[in-house]
């Protein structure tokens, strides 16, 4: 038992009423925000302390003992999740503090962005599962008026389509969750994961399985279910595009690693290889999508897709090495993928637009900023020594040693690809010409000094920062993926952990 | 019963995705409530009907008088119309709202623009001057 396991949860809670409280005080709001992620922050470091020293750490709620009660449980994966999260809910507090404008603020944006990051770390702390689905639609909700608020033309298309599509998935996730309890009888995953090898109709399980994949991919934006994605996520602000594309789509794919290696592993020939499959279809369909657009956002939500097939791809492996890459591409594509948003954002601010077509000049003009994009870029492509280099070199690593070439090869090929996007994007923003209508300020506003873009550019420095020191020093990030593999696959300390000595 | 709720939440499921293909927003909107409600059937059935005590607990003992009925089905469903509730209610607003700004409840016309003003496919000769642009 580990009290202090609420905390992630109770304290964006504490956070974003507070922040309800002071809705008038933009001030005081953004206060909050920075108060309150830096001690999320600091409550993920104390916990991350207990679970490298002890294990799996387990907190019965209200006391009640496991497979009644709820649970909350921290593993290494789950610890890792959490640690992002905290990290990324400091530097889009930091970036929101200039980029989103006084109305938005005044109509709640503190609050929400609070909740959604309570939503995200109940999702990945919770050990059962029908309060995962809770904390799911906690996110939801958050990450719905998010996204829709604003009310520009733009936002409520991107709104109706996402909204629509995740209100759907959740419910055949709560059809799965039925299906679940009236086979066993418990909702408890540690509790689940005992009995569901006693259920003798395993085609049953099967089915269940795949409802569950066909709810958690959509969320997780994987092929052929992604379409929503890039249709929604280039219309918000871009503090709430970089939290989303960074942080949500996670959320799909951490669940799918929970439930496909707690759960459903009875029958891996078959699932794991429509796993595969979608793995390789979703890369591939991805980057051929961003490279087919000249919008600077869906470029960016395009690789999103393509990235989540890394990661899906890494599950699909079933090994230690391959669940390690998928955990660590993870990592890695939160903070590489935030920050291209974030550097779209600034870029933005600069040019007054995010279409490559009319941008130009920010090489010239802005030298240092290109230099993070290219930090960041490279990272995503996956060049040595940036992080994305380890996870994609763990992944390839993981393919060739069970000799699943083509997968293998296909994920080098994408790479290539996500490069040549990734230039797209530095050959005409960056690398040219200025374009003939520029906003004023173009130019001459430094990035640091007078005009407040230095707020901005903290936590792109911030990230940027962490990206070059993963993968500089990337062995103990890869220590504790291993771990938090080695763990998943072998779903028998998580169940002593949860419900004690069997 | 054990047969019939099925049945009539399977029904419910499938109207609820014939309204979700239609085109009108407003089609749409119902068809998660109908699905939204026909999952709630379904947990409900999947729980188990029975006809037993009330789980209640008699005063002085300490355990309800068994055999008693399971209440965590119920338990489970009210969380989920609650919730379901919720999340009706901001897709109604989200809706009317789209409605109000976009002129329209025909979904091929609400995201028709869409393709236009956030540059989504743009035409071959764009791209070709898209690097030096």
């Amino acid at each position: 038992m580990n009290g202090m396991l609420v905390l992630p949860i109770a304290i964006p809670l504490i956070t974003a009423t507070l922040a309800l409280l002071f809705r008038k005080s933009s001030y005081l709001q953004r206060l909050f925000g920075l108060l309150g992620m830096g001690a999320l922050l600091v409550s993920v470091i104390l916990i991350f302390r207990d679970v490298q020293a002890d294990g799996i750490q387990v907190l019965q709620l209200g006391n009640w003992a496991a497979p009644f009660g709820i649970t909350l449980v921290v593993d290494m994966l789950a610890m890792l999740m959490i640690g992002i999260t905290a990290i990324m809910g400091v530097v889009i507090a930091i970036y929101s503090i200039y980029d989103i404008d006084r109305e938005r603020e005044q109509f709640g944006y503190y609050p929400l962005l609070h909740i959604l990051v309570m939503g995200v770390n109940g999702s990945f702390l919770t050990g059962d599962i029908f309060n995962l689905y809770v904390w799911f639609e906690v996110m939801l909700i958050a990450s719905f008026i998010l996204l829709a608020l604003g009310n520009s033309k733009n936002q409520l298309q991107g709104a109706l389509k996402y909204v629509f599509i995740n209100l759907f998935s959740s419910l055949v996730f709560l059809f799965g969750v039925a299906m679940l309890y009236g086979m066993t009888g418990t909702l408890n995953m540690a509790d689940l994961a005992v009995r569901l090898p006693e259920v003798e109709n395993t085609g049953l399980v099967t089915t269940v399985a795949m409802i569950f994949m066909v709810s958690f991919g959509i969320k997780a934006a994987v092929f052929p279910l992604f379409f929503w994605l890039p249709a929604s996520y280039h219309t918000p602000p871009v503090a709430i595009s970089a939290i989303f594309g960074g942080l949500l789509t996670k959320v799909g794919v951490y669940a799918l690693i929970r439930v496909f290696t707690l759960l459903f592993t009875h029958d891996t020939g078959y699932t794991h290889t429509i796993l595969l499959w979608v793995g390789g279809f979703t890369m591939v369909i991805g980057v051929l999508g961003a490279a087919s657009h000249v919008e600077f956002r869906k470029i960016l939500s395009f690789h999103i897709v393509s990235q989540i097939g890394y990661m899906i791809m890494g599950l699909a492996f079933n090994t230690a090495m391959g669940i390690m890459g998928a955990i660590f591409y993870v990592l890695h594509n939160i903070l590489a993928k935030s920050n291209l948003f974030l550097i779209s954002g600034i870029a933005q601010r600069l040019l007054g637009t995010f279409e490559l077509k009319k941008m130009g000049g920010l090489y010239k003009h802005y030298p240092f900023l290109a230099v993070m994009f290219l930090i960041s870029a490279f990272a995503l492509a996956g060049f040595p020594p940036l992080s994305g280099f380890w996870a994609k070199l763990s992944l390839v690593k993981a393919g060739l040693s069970i000799e699943l070439y083509v997968i293998t090869g296909v994920a080098i090929l994408v790479g290539l690809l996500t490069l040549f996007s990734m230039t797209k994007i530095w050959l005409s923003a960056f690398w040219g010409a200025v374009p003939e209508e520029v906003p004023d300020h173009f130019g001459k506003q430094p990035l640091f000094g007078a005009g407040g873009l230095h707020i901005l550019m903290i936590p792109v420095m911030i990230i940027a920062g962490l990206i070059i020191l993963v993968g500089l020093n990337a062995q103990p990030l890869l220590e504790l993926c291993m771990t938090a593999a080695e763990q998943l696959l072998n779903p028998s300390v998580y169940i002593e952990a949860v419900l004690g000595p069997q | 019963m054990d047969t019939l709720l099925p049945i009539l939440a399977g029904a419910i499921f499938a109207t609820g995705i014939y309204l979700l293909l239609r085109s009108s927003l407003i089609l749409t909107v119902i068809g998660i409530i109908l699905i939204s409600n026909s999952v709630n059937l379904a947990l409900f059935s999947l729980g188990r009907i029975s006809t037993e005590n009330p789980p209640l607990i008699a005063a002085g003992s300490i355990e309800p008088i068994s055999p008693f009925a399971n209440p965590l089905p119920q338990a489970l469903i009210l969380t989920a119309i609650v919730i379901g509730f919720g999340l009706l209610a901001f897709a109604l607003a989200l809706a009317y709202r789209s409605y109000r700004e976009l002129g329209t409840v025909d979904q091929d016309e609400l995201l028709k623009d869409a393709e236009d003003t956030s540059a989504g496919i743009v035409p071959r000769e764009n791209l070709e001057n898209g690097g030096d642009a």
